[in-house]
């Protein structure tokens, strides 16, 4: 009998098998490799466990760490805990979706294709852009690729990256551009929001493209509308979008800004935070650029008797047919996640999303109120989404251990990407927070900081 | 028969349902006007659809049953290991411990994360037989591109700075040359000889001072081991170049002999083939890194390391590439594999290994009878078949394809690798039974049959799946991208 219970093949099986190949054992099968590169013995590896032993071994490992379930969670930057339908998970553990693999063979991967052809259209409605394409790693990743798309059609190498977009997505964007050898020139912010006379001064006629984030790092929503003429100042720059999907059930889409590209992380819609991934890149451009693309695109046809069916499309860009000529060497994408966000859009539907929007806006004022109340002051005084920036006036990662003790994960610490900002606290109010927490938190990190405690 | 036999969720959509329940708001509201300028307000809401629950619901089960996974059936997809993904991995990764842990939180408070991390790259360092190795690449093909970084940012700290090629063999997977491009590099092609190995001749012509490294899947994407590999890497390190190894096909070799043992400097793994995490419909993946230890210096940041008081991420790292993800990786993924490296241990993962390599040759002996056989010997995880003959009868490969799909398995890759002639690459994978297998042989028999005695039915397959062969031309001429309200 096996031992595994994912190897099915029996001895009488091996015998057989062997029979028919025509050799004695499985070793035969191994001739070809050298004896100088065989490994000899038993791999170093961790010991194998039954189901059961491994099952408590690994509820071991996850209860060592402290979940946004059990503690209330005021800490975003990027990834956020939000409302995830129960419908998502059952969806996803339909194993026709996650067993499968790209849908190369359209007539049996119809699901897969009209549900990611549904995903590109609700990218294409939240963010006001004519083509999305099936999903990308991350954020981060989209907005890199961005940036290739804008080098690759300017023939330009300069981009300019505001400073409130995501300290790591701007590193990404900095090795990704080595690769490239583009220029990556950032421009600061000032009062949490790109620095205009800055930005305006650093756009000439050699800048391929322009990255701001809506709402950005800070939680401030930046001036798409005065930011859009300037990035024209560069004769073919492209202005690049990167928005929280979110946020733009509510604020107006950078489409009808007149953005190029709009890239962004659908974590926000049905997917948890899950220490950082996997998440889901979306990436939405126009037409114009609709063969540029990068990754993978659902495209709508007909099959021989005229229904309709769905496939790949426009796949000379991608790096199976173009190899080294291709748009991006992006293959396997995000495709679960973006099933994932797609069901929470679905969920969520016309009316859920604007509504949550609203819930998020609306609790993040209400915590900015009762933080003031407590004796702290907003460093900024930009309109906010769902995070803002207060002075704690101490040592945020100080505070930050004393709040978990009393059952609350701060907001994050500044001083981690920029020295000069200590004692500030980027604080995430999403709808999962009640009034409750919220009044909690603030009476807590005042006491905390005010030194009464 | 209609012609949109199954509606899009938008067509199902009916003003005034929902499917969702949030709270009541519990804090003062007020008019969004007064929240935010009026510029920056949405107009016109977005349009999503508005179904109850059980629409939804119906409408993503009806797609699912439109969708064939490893669960469904067979799926000898070549080079994508399209293996059982094992439950309890599923059961693991939705712990609370692990689904709902922010990047950002103190280590303090994710030392079970951090220990699975470190664990993990510990015990993909052994299988490859690299000294260390990082998560972060999301997939294969970003794995690709760190590695390549790496190489760059060696040569770069050596002045080395004229290594601008990468010789990639003509057989490779296409995000080879497309991740040397996006890296910076040129890249070669090294052809393959009569025996569909690397041609050793050629290597030797294309290799130089400029060569950044040599991308090589061993075995090659032919499922054939190359056996000239020790003296493949001499001539690639003589010339002062890096061996770069795509682990695309790691299911062949586990236990039996290692990347690392082979010559190779830097490895990436795929995460979602060779270890389970499932293939998800396309992603997400997850592509780990492994290099030599002159190479570690290089990998990205932040490392997970172990000390005294716990484990820590190091961004210490003045001579990494940098970050090439947020965060570290698709996490989600590394427990699902780190849970199986836990279920197989070190017997069962070489297990894996030789019942693959068993299933592959097997399935082959059988088929060889009726198709053409490029490379006539033993094989290791997959192996290629050509269609050659059958397209003397008028029948091609792609329609060898879509007839399988009305046996109820998925078709093995087509017309990959480019170097033969209407390919057909099968991997059958160690999950799969005698029984599967023999069924599988026993339908390509019989197409193969079929090819001779009445072709039209294999010419115009599929006949039973949903709908029939798709306009593929026509979406590529007229793109129709997103639904759009009639």
């Amino acid at each position: 009998m096996s031992k595994y219970k994912y190897l099915p093949v029996t001895e009488e099986d091996r015998e057989a098998m062997l029979k028919t190949i025509g050799v004695q054992s499985v070793d035969d099968l191994f001739a070809d490799v050298p004896a100088a590169v065989r490994f000899n013995g038993e791999l170093g590896v961790e010991k194998a466990l039954s189901e059961t032993e491994l099952y408590r071994f690994m509820r071991g490992l996850a209860a060592k760490n402290t979940d946004t379930k059990s503690a209330v969670s005021f800490l975003g930057a990027g990834v956020y805990d939000h409302y995830i339908p129960s419908v998502v998970g059952h969806v996803l553990l339909r194993s026709e979706f996650y067993t499968a693999y790209t849908p190369y063979q359209p007539e049996i991967s119809q699901g897969e294709l009209q549900a990611i052809f549904e995903f590109q259209t609700m990218i294409c409605e939240l963010t006001g852009m004519e083509v999305a394409n099936s999903s990308m790693y991350d954020g981060a990743t989209a907005l890199a690729e961005a940036a290739l798309l804008a080098a690759g059609v300017t023939r330009l190498k300069k981009i300019v990256v505001s400073e409130a977009v995501h300290p790591e997505a701007r590193d990404v964007l900095k090795t990704y551009a080595k690769g490239q050898g583009l220029e990556i020139v950032v421009v600061p912010a000032r009062n949490g929001r790109t620095d205009i006379d800055r930005l305006e001064s650093a756009i000439d006629d050699q800048t391929a493209g322009v990255i701001v984030q809506y709402p950005n790092f800070y939680g401030q929503i930046e001036p798409l509308k005065e930011l859009e003429p300037i990035v024209r100042k560069g004769k073919k720059s492209l202005f690049i979008v990167a928005a929280n999907p979110l946020a733009l059930g509510l604020l107006k889409p950078p489409g009808r800004f007149g953005a190029d590209i709009v890239v962004g992380d659908c974590q926000p819609l049905g997917i948890p935070a899950g220490f950082g991934g996997p998440h889901c890149g979306y990436f939405a451009t126009t037409k114009k650029y609709m063969r540029k693309i990068p990754g993978r695109l659902v495209g709508q046809t007909v099959d021989e008797d005229g229904r309709r069916g769905f496939v790949l499309t426009l796949q000379a860009r991608e790096q199976h047919i173009r190899r080294d000529k291709a748009t991006s060497n992006i293959c396997s994408n995000q495709a679960l996640n973006a099933l994932a966000a797609a069901v929470a859009m679905t969920a969520l539907g016309k009316r859920g999303l604007p509504e949550m929007a609203r819930q998020n806006v609306l609790k993040a004022r209400y915590a900015a109120r009762r933080l003031r109340e407590a004796g702290f002051e907003l460093v900024y005084d930009g309109p906010f989404f769902n995070e803002f920036v207060v002075d704690v006036k101490r040592p945020v990662s100080e505070l930050n251990k004393a709040l978990l003790k009393k059952g609350f994960i701060g907001g994050f610490d500044l001083e981690r990407i920029d020295p000069t900002m200590k004692g500030r606290m980027l604080v995430a109010v999403t709808e999962q927070r009640t009034r409750e927490e919220i009044e909690a938190f603030a009476e807590a990190l005042g006491g905390l900081a005010n030194g009464n405690e | 028969m209609g012609t949109n036999d199954q509606p899009l969720v938008f067509e199902i959509s009916k003003p005034g349902r929902v499917a969702y329940s949030l709270p009541e708001l519990d804090v003062p509201d007020c008019p969004t006007e007064e929240l935010l300028p009026a510029e920056y307000i949405r107009e016109e809401p977005a349009e999503l659809p508005e179904v109850s629950e059980l629409e939804l619901i119906r409408h993503y089960t009806a797609l699912s049953r439109r969708n064939h996974g490893v669960d469904s059936g067979f799926y000898p997809l070549g080079s994508c290991t399209m293996k059982y993904n094992p439950k309890i991995n599923e059961d693991v990764a939705r712990l609370d411990g692990f689904t709902h842990i922010h990047p950002y939180q103190d280590e303090e408070t994710v030392q079970g994360a951090l220990e699975l991390m470190y664990r993990l790259q510990k015990n993909l360092a052994e299988i490859t037989g690299m000294d260390e190795v990082t998560l972060q690449p999301a997939a294969g093909a970003h794995g690709e591109w760190t590695g390549l970084m790496i190489i760059r940012a060696y040569h770069e700290a050596n002045g080395d700075t004229k290594r601008t090629k990468v010789i990639v063999p003509d057989s490779a997977h296409g995000t080879n040359p497309a991740s040397a491009t996006v890296a910076g590099f040129e890249a070669v092609t090294v052809r393959s000889n009569e025996k569909g190995l690397v041609d050793l001749e050629d290597l030797k012509r294309v290799v130089g001072d400029d060569t950044a490294a040599l991308m090589l899947t061993n075995p090659n994407t032919l499922g054939l081991f190359e056996e000239d590999i020790l003296e493949m890497a001499k001539i690639v390190h003589d010339a002062g170049g890096k061996l770069y190894y795509d682990g695309a096909n790691m299911n062949a070799i586990m236990g039996v002999t290692r990347p690392g043992d082979m010559g190779f400097d830097v490895v990436h793994l795929n995460l979602h083939k060779t270890f389970t995490g499932p293939h998800g419909g396309g992603g997400p993946g997850s592509g780990p890194v492994g290099v030599k230890k002159e190479l570690a210096k290089f990998l990205p940041k932040p490392r997970v390391v172990k000390t005294e008081e716990g484990y820590r991420f190091d961004y210490d790292m003045p001579d990494s590439i940098g970050r090439v993800k947020p965060f570290y990786g698709n996490f989600g993924i590394n427990v699902r594999a780190y849970t199986y490296i836990r279920t197989m241990g070190p017997e069962g993962l070489k297990q894996v290994s030789r019942d693959a390599v068993l299933n592959a040759n097997y399935l082959f002996r059988r088929l060889a009878p009726y198709y053409d056989v490029p490379f006539d010997r033993h094989c290791k995880h997959e192996f290629v078949i050509s269609g050659r003959r059958q397209k003397k009868l008028g029948v091609r490969t792609l329609d060898i394809a879509k007839r399988l799909l009305d046996f109820g398995f998925h078709p093995p890759t087509i017309y990959f690798p480019l170097i033969v002639d209407e390919a057909l690459m099968i991997e059958p994978t160690e999950t799969e039974s005698k029984e599967t297998l023999d069924a599988f042989a026993d339908a390509m028999i019989q197409i193969a049959k079929e090819a001779e005695e009445s072709p039209e039915i294999v010419q115009e397959a599929p006949h039973a799946t949903p709908v029939k062969r798709l306009d593929e031309t026509e979406a590529a001429r007229h793109p129709i991208l997103r639904y759009v309200k009639a």
